[in-house]
């Protein structure tokens, strides 16, 4: 095809590129102030094949982070006989996500609306958009077949609701989990999603730096499970029978599945294949590794042994704390946040968890809720180039102001999610109840909800 | 004919199996159990929450032996399943009243 067709005919998509502008928290102002220059100036919009084809194959890891990543990690931390129902919540809430992303979330989220809380019934059942249709990136002058935009931030919308059920597996009934699931993504991810990542959103607008989500999907999925666990109950035997994962080995294919996956979930956040993105790329190695090594050294401390469940947990808490970092901060930074986020995650599960008697049952508030809380405030801090990050001081970055932001928008992630989770699960356990009966919880879920078993010895 | 019942540690399997084997047992039956003894169960820690342990693996070793040969299988797996720890197990010796080998149908002593 003649070059001069294709950049006219881009230019065209460009211009409708332009009425429907999703785009991202940090370059947010001045992506704001190049698209009104560049509107001026015509610079033919480009799509790049590189950065295509680099968000389609992030977009199919993040999937991979959810099944078999997520199911299989939290499945060999369960029982054997609530394993099928750890991979059935996985698989039925990523089935039901992606339905209800299409019809209304991504409109709720990114549709165009200019609300601080909602982004309107623009795009509702996608309508308007259509092959043709372009999303922009980062880099003024960069685009996406919006498409690719929507199923990439489609994987996110399903992934964050499948990490909640950890905190109370072994005894939730079924049809909550999917009732809750369309309703927390409803009034909690999207409107946070909306805040954080849209244009018009109220945390965006404040300036809060969250790369790839780590208070929209780590701390909000931490707080629901929390709020989840206490509402829900404990466990029958909790503190008493032995509930040891019935397969660490397969707790660890799932957690390098989601190490290897969060390459997609990290770097396709920057939308783009490029030298930021290879920034967020080294940040979930090095991040990771500082984590690991943190945990097993901790615990070969303090509990004589360091374990297999111990460097995957360390492993987790480290790609949770990068998440909200991984574009700003520099890779060294990144270890000694992998770090300290692993460090205090440890405090979390074995020591708070144990005092507040609450039966967060695979630890999902205190990896994930913690860890996202702990990443959020240091990439305030770290993402300073004082400490290597890409945020000169120089030229004004405050390490003080940014933190302070990054506090508030935690806070009020904390929040919102926090009180709206807790009227769900009274609203969900009216409706459906949330749990199963003493009888069935001691029988498993398996065979009690799903009429089938894993393993057949 | 004597039928002796012994549960012991499950890592001792081999070592009992081969002292046995030298004072002249040809055959036995082994079974993996769970059990708990006069010292029923102790709490481990994970993740922090003390949970207590009712039951812990062993094996359960059946052997069927001549009158003769009943005590020194006794003393033979006393001595090498005993590891001085809590849980290193228990013995029990039984009557057996009939034997029989299934190829060739030979009964009592010449059945073992």
């Amino acid at each position: 095809m003649n070059k001069l067709m294709k950049l006219s005919g881009l230019a065209t998509l460009g211009a409708s590129a332009m009425a429907s502008l999703p785009a991202w928290a940090q370059e947010a102002t001045e992506a704001a102030a190049e698209t009104a220059t560049e509107a001026a100036a015509e610079v033919a919009p480009v799509m790049d094949k590189g950065d295509v084809a680099w968000m389609m194959i992030s977009t199919v890891l993040v999937l991979t982070m959810i099944i078999p990543g997520l199911a299989l990690f939290y499945g060999g931390l369960v029982r054997s006989k609530n394993m099928l129902s750890v991979l059935m919540q996985c698989t039925l809430i990523t089935a039901v996500m992606m339905i209800v992303w299409v019809v209304y979330g991504y409109s709720f989220t990114f549709g165009g609306g200019t609300g601080a809380y909602f982004g309107g019934f623009g795009k509702l059942f996608l309508s308007g958009v259509g092959v043709t249709s372009t999303a922009t990136t980062f880099d003024a002058g960069y685009i996406l077949p919006e498409y690719v935009f929507i199923a990439f931030q489609m994987t996110f919308a399903a992934i964050t609701p499948a990490l909640i059920v950890g905190a109370f597996a072994e005894r939730v009934k079924f049809s909550a989990v999917v009732l809750f699931t369309i309703l927390w993504a409803t009034f909690v991810y999207f409107p946070v999603a909306h805040m954080v990542w849209d244009v018009s959103g109220l945390l965006y607008g404040w300036g809060a730096l969250d790369f790839a989500g780590g208070t929209v999907v780590h701390i909000n999925a931490g707080i629901a499970a929390l709020v989840g666990c206490i509402m829900i109950g404990k466990r029958i035997g909790f503190g008493k029978d032995n509930m040891a994962p019935h397969s660490m080995t397969l707790t660890l294919v799932g957690a390098a599945l989601l190490w290897v996956g969060w390459f997609g979930f990290n770097v396709g956040s920057n939308l783009e294949a490029d030298e930021n993105a290879a920034l967020a790329m080294i940040n979930t190695f090095t991040a990771t590794a500082g984590a690991i090594v943190a945990w097993v050294l901790v615990e070969a401390i303090g509990r004589g042994k360091a374990s297999m469940l111990g460097a995957a947990s360390g492993m987790i808490a480290g790609l949770v704390a990068v998440t909200p970092a991984a574009g700003t901060v520099g890779p060294v930074g990144a270890i000694a946040l992998g770090a300290i986020a692993s460090i205090v995650c440890y405090f979390f599960v074995t020591v708070v968890k144990h005092k507040f008697s609450y039966d967060d049952s695979l630890d999902v508030f205190g990896i994930h809720g913690i860890g996202g809380i702990i990443g959020a405030i240091g990439t305030g801090i770290l993402s300073a180039d004082t400490f290597g990050g890409v945020k000169a001081v120089a030229d004004g970055y405050s390490i003080g102001g940014q933190t302070w932001i990054q506090v508030q928008a935690v806070v009020v992630t904390i929040v919102w999610c926090g009180v709206v989770s807790a009227i769900l699960y009274k609203l969900v356990d009216m409706i459906v109840g949330l749990r199963v009966s003493g009888d069935q919880e001691r029988e498993g879920l398996d065979t009690t909800s799903h009429g089938e078993s894993a393993y057949h010895y | 004919m004597k039928l002796i019942i012994a549960a012991i540690k499950p890592f001792k399997l081999d070592e009992v199996r081969e002292a046995l084997t030298t004072i002249g047992v040809r055959g036995m039956m082994v079974t993996e159990i769970k059990g708990f003894g006069s010292q029923s169960g102790h709490t481990e820690i994970y993740r922090g929450a003390e949970y207590a342990v009712n039951f812990v693996p062993k094996v359960r070793l059946e052997i069927v032996v001549a009158d003769a040969l009943a005590d020194q299988v006794v003393e033979t797996i006393a001595k090498t399943a005993k590891t001085d720890k809590i849980g290193d197990g228990k013995i029990f010796v039984l009557d057996v009243e009939q034997a029989v080998r299934v190829r060739t149908g030979e009964t009592g002593d010449d059945a073992l």
